[in-house]
């Protein structure tokens, strides 16, 4: 329940902030919520494979955020602006 | 125990939520800290207390900081100094502050209360996990290292600049950082925005 509200407020943060380093902000309170889940999971049926899932996520995590970080510095060196919708450049 | 945990989910909402709708970065940062150490706090509260000091030393501590060091590289410049005052000014840290207080009232009287009846449910001892991880699942365990290492050599590839322009990158729309961006030849079709601005 916490989780699914956790993960809830970090897709309302995903879809309605437009600065790209809150939309990553989102994206980690999403994976922390699903991390959450797991755990949960895992002490309501006494078994360690919850904690295994929620270190996996917490390797994932590390990897999607230092190469969206380095994402992030390299827009911002180039159009000097994070709003995702202006930075926009795939038109067809 | 499960008002410990019901309080410890009420601040993690909270602060959750002012995560999402700050203005300032920074602000919203301190907030999202403070969530992550609720959900710690959870974490002990279900029995795994491995996994709440793991979350706080790699989240709370390793990944925050990196957020912190890109939102503080591009504060770079002469307003740098007026920011850091704003910052220091008592109504932005006093709401993580006391968040984080109850987070900490709540985990001395847990650890005061009891040290192995204090979970909700029954403690899986981080040996198991150890034991899981390292005999069942030792494959994921490979697989996780493989993606740390494309990520460093990700991470690594995209945050190369070149250098000898390493001055002129701090001054974002300086004509330098153009002409670099234009002959960096790992990045197809800058050409088209230093054009078209």
């Amino acid at each position: 329940m916490l989780a699914a509200i956790l993960f809830t407020l970090g897709v309302i943060g995903l879809l309605v902030r437009r600065n790209i380093i809150f939309v990553l902000m989102s994206v980690e309170i999403m994976l922390n919520a699903s991390g959450l889940a797991f755990i949960a999971a895992g002490a309501r049926w006494a078994q360690a494979d919850g904690q295994i899932m929620f270190l996996m996520i917490l390797t994932m995590a590390a990897a999607e955020v230092a190469v969206g970080l380095a994402l992030v510095l390299q827009v911002y060196h180039r159009f000097e602006l994070l709003d995702s919708d202006r930075v926009s450049e795939m038109k067809g | 125990m499960v008002i410990a945990f019901y309080i410890a989910g009420a601040v993690a909402i909270v602060a959750t939520v002012m995560t999402i709708t700050r203005v300032n970065a920074v602000h919203a940062l301190l907030y999202l800290i403070v969530s992550l150490l609720a959900a710690a706090v959870i974490f002990f509260l279900m029995g795994a207390p491995a996994i709440a000091a793991l979350e706080i030393v790699i989240y709370a501590g390793a990944i925050m900081v990196l957020f912190l060091f890109t939102v503080m590289m591009m504060n770079l410049g002469q307003r740098s100094a007026q920011r850091e005052r704003e910052l220091l000014t008592p109504g932005i840290w006093i709401g993580p502050l006391i968040l984080g207080a109850v987070l900490l009232a709540e985990f001395g009287y847990v650890l005061m209360r009891g040290p192995s009846r204090g979970e909700m449910n029954a403690a899986i001892p981080p040996k198991a996990v150890g034991i899981a991880l390292y005999g069942q699942y030792v494959i994921a365990v490979e697989l996780a290292s493989f993606l740390m290492l494309a990520a460093l050599i990700g991470a690594f590839h995209l945050g190369w600049r070149r250098p000898g322009s390493a001055q002129e990158g701090l001054h974002v729309g300086s004509d330098g950082a153009r002409a670099d961006a234009r002959s960096d030849l790992v990045h197809a079709g800058s050409d088209r925005v230093t054009r078209a601005s």
